[in-house]
């Protein structure tokens, strides 16, 4: 299921303006991977092309590779809808579709894909993908009602739950805990920690604890002022980012010492 | 002094002014000023809203007072007609309102299908998939401004044009009132519809796409259920503003005692008409006449009423439940 991120050289442009520019990096699969950098740098405008979910956004395209397991997500005859059933998301703030019940959340991807299913067959991986996200418990006696009266932790672990039911390889989060209070925080972290043995995990977070935390590698990304594009620092075992940096703008901005 | 020419009106007015100036002053000196304001503009308020709903109430409370005597279950399921009888060389009217009501239902639904269609496809276009700056998406939002201003007169006076174009003299029909009807509520259904799609939040679009949903998927599975009683509500009161039109129903489809259920043969009845036909070319018996067009209006008015209920019932059925 886990598969391994490639990317050579990416530039990213949001019509003429280059957001992005020069990124290479290697993400292993089954570990979780850390964005940190400060509010503007780009790591989420990379992140979402990851999955090009960027392009949602007109104008906005590319130059460059994105390999997962060979396989460049942005040769000519690549379907983006496809690469999204691959690369699943995780967002900022927790989006549960409104209409539908907490199952039928889970189920959202394979429903809205037109996918029969058998009565049997949905009650299995619903459980299991909420088993998955660490939500069964809270909700499996009210799994008809609907998904906006959860609360908002439980909400993102709904998100996390609808996400890992289309059995993804990847799953990118962006700032999935920004939103939550720390009890929230906690359980989606363990639960990126068990997650991490089946998936490849990419997270984008502003808190350097949560990077320190959860993940194998970090990944810095800084920006050298306003209106000039972001760029990788540096990308490490976590351990040494925070530890040793070998760069002096990794060092002053895990240290706090930022700007 | 006051008292001489007293009307309930004056009176009425008197009170409240009294009652405004009298509050203002007694909170000054027993509270304190910001109080005393926030009173007195309660107070103005109030009375603003209770002066908007002099008409309405006044309204509601002619027609019904009007045209509840001539409501019956003949009223509402004969044809209408006036019967010479040579014997006694008098005219009988029968009241009657089954032609107006069944040429309202029948030119409104058409116009209705033919708008609601057009109006949303509209909508999900501008919302959607036009970029915000893109020409034929500004010139698209520019001509449905521009047609939601045009003088009802002048669709009806489109229609008749080009109905006498392709069948020739004497055009009239149901279906050509319904086009003209339709040129009236498309530019509603489009406006009601965008405002409706552009406040589905854009996350959801993002995690339904995330998801490896087609974007027409998207739309169809989660904009437009998110959406559903928005887009009722406006539609209803699309085809609310449209039963009412006199006047391009009046040229395209022109008037009948006859009845008619068919849409592209012949004049046909309507309410709104029946009800101006009764006071502009009543028949012999006048009040007779004058008497069936306020039932004409009543009956308008509680088929407006039924609208609007079975849109809120629709709408509270297909609300998204559960939001916080």
């Amino acid at each position: 299921m886990s598969k391994r991120i490639e990317v050579n050289d990416l530039n990213v442009y949001y019509s003429d303006f280059l957001a992005v520019e020069g990124v290479s990096i290697t993400i292993e699969p089954r570990t979780v991977t850390a964005f940190i950098g400060p509010s503007g740098c780009g790591k989420s405008t990379f992140l979402r092309t990851l999955n090009r979910m960027h392009e949602v956004i007109p104008g906005a395209h590319v130059k460059g590779e994105v390999l997962i397991d060979g396989n460049n997500l942005y040769d000519p005859g690549v379907d983006p809808v496809l690469v999204r059933r691959q690369v699943g998301m995780v967002f900022q703030r927790a989006n549960p579709f409104p209409t539908m019940s907490i199952r039928d959340n889970v189920l959202a991807g394979l429903k809205l894909n037109n996918r029969r299913l058998s009565k049997a067959d949905g009650d299995d991986l619903v459980e299991k993908g909420l088993r998955g996200a660490n939500l069964w418990n809270e909700v499996k006696d009210r799994l008809s009602l609907p998904g906006g009266g959860l609360s908002g932790g439980q909400q993102q672990r709904l998100c996390i739950a609808r996400a890992i039911t289309v059995s993804p390889d990847v799953l990118l989060m962006d700032e999935p805990c920004s939103a939550l209070d720390p009890i929230s925080t906690l359980a989606i972290e363990d639960l990126i920690t068990e997650l991490k043995e089946d998936y490849t995990i990419v997270i984008v977070t502003h808190n350097m604890q949560q990077a320190s935390r959860v993940s194998d590698r970090t990944a810095f990304f800084n920006i050298a002022g306003t209106g000039k594009p972001g760029k990788l620092i540096e990308y490490n075992d976590t351990t040494s980012i925070f530890g040793s940096p070998t760069m002096k703008e990794t060092e002053d901005y895990v240290s706090g010492r930022f700007g | 002094m006051l008292l001489i020419g007293f009307t309930v009106v004056g009176w009425l007015v008197l009170t409240a002014v009294v009652y405004l100036i009298a509050l203002g002053i007694l909170s000054v000196v027993v509270e304190n000023r910001r109080k005393a304001t926030d009173r007195l503009v309660r107070g103005l308020v109030t009375v603003a809203f209770l002066l908007a709903l002099i008409p309405l109430v006044s309204t509601l409370a002619t027609v019904i007072a009007q045209g509840a005597s001539q409501i019956s279950w003949s009223y509402i399921t004969s044809v209408g007609a006036s019967t010479f009888d040579p014997n006694t060389l008098t005219v009988t009217q029968t009241p009657g309102a089954l032609q107006a009501i069944v040429g309202t239902l029948i030119i409104t639904g058409i116009a209705a299908l033919i708008s609601v269609p057009i109006g949303l496809f509209t909508s999900i276009y501008l919302v959607e998939y036009a970029l915000p700056k893109q020409w034929l998406a500004r010139t698209v939002t520019f001509l449905v401004d521009v047609m939601t201003g045009i003088p009802s007169i002048v669709a009806g006076l489109f229609a008749f044009s080009l109905f006498s174009i392709i069948v020739g003299p004497k055009a009239f029909s149901g279906f050509s009132a319904s086009v003209a009807l339709s040129v009236l509520m498309i530019p509603t259904v489009v406006r009601a519809c965008e405002e409706m799609l552009r406040l589905v939040p854009g996350d959801l679009r993002e995690a339904s796409l995330a998801l490896g949903v087609s974007k027409f998927a998207t739309i169809v599975k989660i904009v437009l259920p998110t959406a559903i009683a928005g887009l009722i509500t406006g539609i209803m009161l699309a085809v609310a503003r449209i039963i009412g039109e006199t006047a391009p129903i009046f040229l395209a489809a022109s008037f009948t005692d006859n009845f008619n259920a068919n849409p592209f043969e012949g004049p046909m009845q309507t309410l709104p008409v029946l009800a101006y036909t009764g006071y502009a070319f009543p028949g012999k018996d006048i009040a007779a006449s004058n008497a069936s067009a306020w039932g004409a209006a009543l009956l308008l008015v509680i088929l407006v009423v039924i609208l609007n209920l079975i849109a809120r019932i629709v709408a509270k059925i297909f609300a998204p439940k559960g939001m916080r």
